[in-house]
Formats: C-alpha cells, structure tokens, sequence
C-alpha cells in the first residue's frame, strides 16, 4: 500500500497575549491509502489543530513548521496559497463534528454539494448534480434527488452527517480527515454513519485520519492509533497491539477509565488519571505527562522525551523500556 | 416491599406547537403516559435517543415543568400540592454543562450556599462552614471558594454543580447527562464521586444518560424511552442480558466497546426518525422495527410484566419466553 500522507516534526504555535502557545508539538505520523488513523486524545490535546494544519486552515497568525509534510507525493511546506485552494475540498477533504454549523444555512443542499465539484472540475452543471445523487444514494439516503433543493434545516442531524459525507466525497478524494464526526449523534445513528464511512473507505480506497475522543469508536475502526497528550503524539501502534498492550501510562491510564459493559464491575470505582493537563504555553521541560504519572521519577521532569520506537510502527514516548511499561499494566489490573 | 421515593403514575406532557399563523396548533406528546418508580437508594438509567423526552420528564420530576397529565407522587404524596421550594429540598439536579449551569459572575462559595439562603437554612455564619464541609465531600480543594467559575476545569465546575446540588441534602438527584461534556478521565472521577456519595448520604439517582456503557456500570435499574413513551424497563442485568424490545436490542447493539476487530455494529434502524408531532400509528417504533408485524401498525402494545420490570412490545410473549 502506497503512503497518501506522511508528516514529520509537525509543529504549531500560536503568540498569545500570555506567551507562545505551542499546541502541536514534533508530532509525526504517516497514512496509507486505504488505512483509518485514529487520532485519540483528551480536549486540549491538539488533536483537532494538527488536522487542521494539515489542511493549512490555521488561523492566520499561527505558525505551522514541519520537517516534512508530504501528501501524494507533494511537499505542502511549499504549496502556495493557491495550490492549497485547489487540493482542499478537492484530493484532501474534511467532515467536521457539528454538521447543522458547517453548512451554509442559506444554501440548498444540492448547491452546497454541487460547488466543490464546479470549483474543482471543468463540468456541467447537469454532471454535478448526477454526481451528487450518485453520492446522497451512495450515503443511503432515500429519494436523493428530491433532498438536492432541501436545506440544512430540514434534515436530522444524521441525514446531515451523511450530506457531510457526500460532499466530501464530491471530487473523489484521496485523503479524508474527519473531526470527531459522530460526537453531536445519538448511539444508533452514530453506528450507522462509523459502518457506512468505513465501508465508503474501503471501496474508494482513501485514506482516512479519524479525530476521536472515544476509545470505543477508535477500537471499532482504525487500523492504527496514535494517542495525543498536550500537543504531543504519546504512543502509536495497530489497533490491536495498543489495546492489547498499551504502554504509555497515559494510555495505560485511560483504558483503565472507561466502563466495559461486562468487564467492569458494576458499582466499583473506574481507574482514574488526577491532576489536569499542563500549560501548553511556553517549552516545556521533561515528559508533559510527568505531574499525572503514578511511575514518574524525578528524572521525567528533567529530560525531554523522545519516541521509542520498538517495532515498525510502534512506538512511544516515555523514559521506561517497553518491558517495564507491561510490567505497570499487568500490575495495575491485578 | 418499601414505597417508592418517587413515583409517576401514568405521567404526561403534551405541549402545543404552532404550525403556522393561521393554522391551528398542533399537540406534541413530548411525554406520553409514563409510570416509574424510584426506590431508595436505585440508580435509575434513562436511555433513548435525543428528542424521546428525557429532559422534559427530568424537569417534572424537579417540579420546572406541570404534567399535563397523569400525577408524580414524592413518598406517596402528590407532588402538585407541594410547593415548589417544599420539591426542591428534596429533588435536586445536575445538568449536563457545568460550564453554561454556573453563573460565571458568582464565586465557587456564593454559588454552593445559595440553596442555603433561598431556603434560609441556619444562621449566615455557618453557611461558610457548611460550604467548606461540602467542598470536603466532592473533592473540592477549600482554596477555590473565592474562585470564579471560568478557573476551574470542567471537572472541578461538575464537582461545584454536585456540591451545590447535595447542600439541601436532597433525597433524590437527577443527574441529567452528568458526564458527556466531560473527558474520560475526568468522566470517571465523577462517576466514582457520585458512587462514593450515594453510599455515604444514601442518595437516590435518576440517571439521564446516551453513553450505555455508563448506564451500565452506575444503575440498578434501567428504563428505555422512546417517543415519549419508556418502552422497556427492568434491573440493569436483565436488561443488558436479554434486551427484549427491538429498539433496546438496537440501541445495546449500537454500543461501541473498546474491543478491537470487532467492527462498527449496524443496528439496522433505518434512517428516519418519525415526527413527534405526528408519530406512527400502533406501536411508534414500527417504521424502524426489522421485525414489525402487520398488528404493529396499527395497535399500540401494552405493557407486558417481565419479572422485575415491563417490554411494552407485540413481539413479546412471556409465555413463549418460559418454554424456550
């Protein structure tokens, strides 16, 4: 498999009246057409600003900096302004998390789904709106062509989900990020739209980042895992070996705070991480998970941290050898 | 068999809808007919997708919305003949967004001990003793009491919510998504204060919650609405076990746990959600029901008892259930 997006030493700043905010911080990863990288962390991890500085939708005065930063085999450190206009929307798409404030109101659905196309394409009208038909049916939803004069308003959270995901899907693109896609529905409807974005996935072969906070949904779909803290990327690895073997205690830790029907037992305490995220203001010294660490030695707050990687793909970024991080795990569930 | 703490008998409320300036309005049973019991000392889970009337009967029971219909009984006496302040010492809630449910303009203190001057609990010079023991109690560290709310985290502003919540020492809270703006971390650390309280003050719960996962691990019992209507109740290990109404086996099936390769579940609900305003006919579930009979349509099922609890469904027969 071919790699769509490979980033190295990402890096985000933001000036603040207070200081430097440093929200991203060296973070590295790479996605394979046809793969699903979830992207896990609490708010306030960065995890929502490294994607958009992938699509360069900083705000303005936000520094973005990367060693590399290459999607289809294009440096976008270099793109222009201009180039970027032409990729996004178009080879690298994105759904957001609240459909009913990410379309436009007072446009009708098959205008909003038409445009990328049109923008994009040297097409018809007539093509655009076959194609957006195409999609709405594609995304399950019935009587497509009748929704294409609908606006946003008329249509449940769901239906406008799925409407976010045609639409995205408009030009064919090869990389779609999608930002916490399901948080603002209901279970069942959140199950649906999960099965049918992996199911879209496979068949047009994209590569997809999912930017989730809920352990359940990243278990559920990706191939890999990256967990964020403050800014930086803590632990990555296939989905199965990070759950199996979660290593960094920050990982380690939220695994241990969430109720598994049938595995927790009713009434008893869940694990829990004390103490609250840093400051991502200003350099920080040491492992940013240091002051919530139950294995912390006084050197974690001394030595910057850097990743280990133990195996192609798996890594993690904490001062103890990988057989000392299972050790704390297995204690822990004991 | 002990009264229940609280109760609601038959219970509804039926808001009018304007469709139009010169078309008559139109009635919304945004609850439709619901019997509970709350027993000292349960951890009662109330699921069902948004829009079903969680919230509207949450705020009866907090004595902020009239019943159109039907009556709710506090230790067996109508809660209609109580005075609102009577309810309130009794029933309190935490809502879901602490940070939208604190006023920002008020300190940590001042917004813990207003219960206690509403309801002109004690002499003023105790109020900062009994705020403090409180702050104690949740977790709160004593040096936040001059704080204003946007100093807190989002953990730290629920642990104030609970704080003011519990100052009444009320007998029952209605915990109304407590945990969903929160983080897991965080979300775990309230769980386990709400546990730790709810042995030590023996608390009585209604827990509105959509994270299953969480119902699961807090209630005792649990009750499935639907379109106004609780369509399944029962003790949380029946009901997780052997879900017997379609849309509860829908929603159980929707649960992603955190096992890997198991895939996305797909709960086969069909995409619409009918119209509150003008629900199905028979049973409201029908349209979304893979396994619907041509009765559903048209006749509303009955409750039908189930050892603790009730399945109001036509494909339920207890009869059948005890031969297989």
């Amino acid at each position: 498999m071919s790699v769509i997006l490979d980033v190295q030493a990402l890096d985000v700043r933001i000036p603040l009246a207070q200081g430097m905010l440093h929200p991203v911080r060296d973070v590295s990863f790479a996605v394979e057409r046809g793969e699903t990288l979830c992207i896990v962390g609490e708010s306030g991890c960065g995890k929502s600003l490294t994607s958009l500085a992938l699509m360069d939708l900083l705000p303005r005065r936000a520094e973005r900096r990367a060693a590399r930063l290459i999607f289809a085999g294009e440096d976008l450190t270099r793109a222009s302004e201009a180039r970027m206009t032409d990729l996004r929307g178009n080879k690298m798409a994105m759904i957001f998390q609240e459909p009913m404030t990410s379309l436009n109101p007072s446009y009708s659905i098959g205008n909003q789904l038409e445009e990328a196309l049109l923008r994009h394409r040297r097409i018809g009208r007539r093509e655009a709106t076959d194609r957006a038909i195409y999609l709405l049916e594609k995304v399950g939803i019935t009587a497509a062509a009748s929704r294409l004069t609908q606006y946003p308003h008329q249509l449940s959270g769901g239906l406008r989900q799925r409407v976010m995901i045609a639409m995205a899907l408009m030009c064919g693109p090869d990389l779609i990020i999608a930002d916490e896609p399901t948080t603002a529905l209901d279970v069942t409807i959140q199950a649906q739209i999960l099965h049918l974005l992996a199911q879209l996935q496979r068949e047009f072969k994209m590569g997809l980042i999912l930017i989730t906070h809920d352990l359940g949904i990243v278990a559920r779909v990706a191939t890999r895992v990256a967990v964020m803290y403050a800014g930086q990327i803590v632990e990555t690895g296939t989905v199965a070996e990070l759950f199996a073997r979660p290593l960094h205690p920050y990982t380690q830790g939220l695994l241990r705070c969430i109720p598994v029907p049938g595995r927790t037992k009713r009434g008893t305490h869940l694990g829990s991480i004390p103490g609250i995220v840093p400051n991502l203001i200003g350099d920080l010294v040491g492992c940013s998970f240091h002051n919530r660490c139950e294995h912390a030695y006084e050197s974690c707050a001394a030595t910057d941290v850097s990743q280990r990687e133990i195996a192609p793909g798996r890594a993690y970024r904490c001062l103890l050898t990988a057989e000392q991080c299972a050790a704390n795990a297995a204690k822990a569930a004991a | 068999m002990t009264a229940p703490v609280l109760e609601t008998r038959d219970v509804s409320c039926t808001f009018q809808i304007g469709a139009g300036l010169f078309k008559a309005k139109r009635p919304l049973h945004a609850v439709n007919g619901v019997s509970l019991k709350l027993m000292k000392g349960d951890v009662l889970g109330l699921v069902g997708e948004s829009g079903c009337g969680k919230s509207t009967l949450a705020k009866m029971l907090l004595g902020l919305q009239a019943p159109t219909g039907g009556d709710i009984r506090f230790d067996g006496a109508p809660i209609m003949g109580l005075d609102r302040r009577a309810i309130a010492r009794r029933v309190q809630p935490i809502f879901q967004d602490p940070y939208s449910s604190l006023n920002p303009r008020k300190t940590v203190g001042s917004i813990i001990s207003l219960p206690l001057r509403v309801h002109r609990v004690g002499e003023p010079d105790e109020w900062r003793d009994r705020v403090e023991a409180m702050m104690d109690l949740v977790g709160l560290a004593r040096r936040f009491t001059d704080s204003y709310p946007n100093q807190l985290s989002g953990g730290q502003r629920q642990r104030v919510a609970i704080a003011r919540a519990l100052i009444m020492k009320p007998d029952v809270v209605i915990c109304d998504e407590p945990t969903s703006a929160l983080d897991v971390s965080v979300q775990s650390q309230i769980l386990n204060l709400l546990q730790d309280l709810r042995q030590e003050l023996g608390l009585t719960y209604l827990l509105i919650s959509h994270n299953l996962a969480v119902v699961e691990h807090m209630a005792t019992r649990v009750a499935v609405m639907y379109l106004g209507r609780i369509v399944e109740e029962n003790d949380t290990d029946s009901l997780f076990q052997t879900p017997r109404h379609p849309y509860t086996q829908a929603l159980l099936a929707s649960v992603l746990t955190p096992e890997p390769g198991l895939g996305v579940p797909d709960a086969q609900l069909g995409i619409a959600f009918p119209n509150p305003i003008d629900p199905p006919a028979g049973c409201t579930f029908h349209p979304r029901c893979a396994q619907a009979l041509a009765q559903c349509s048209r006749v509303a099922p009955m409750p039908i008892a189930d050892g603790n609890g009730f399945t109001e469904c036509h494909l339920y027969n207890p009869a059948k259930d005890v031969a297989a």
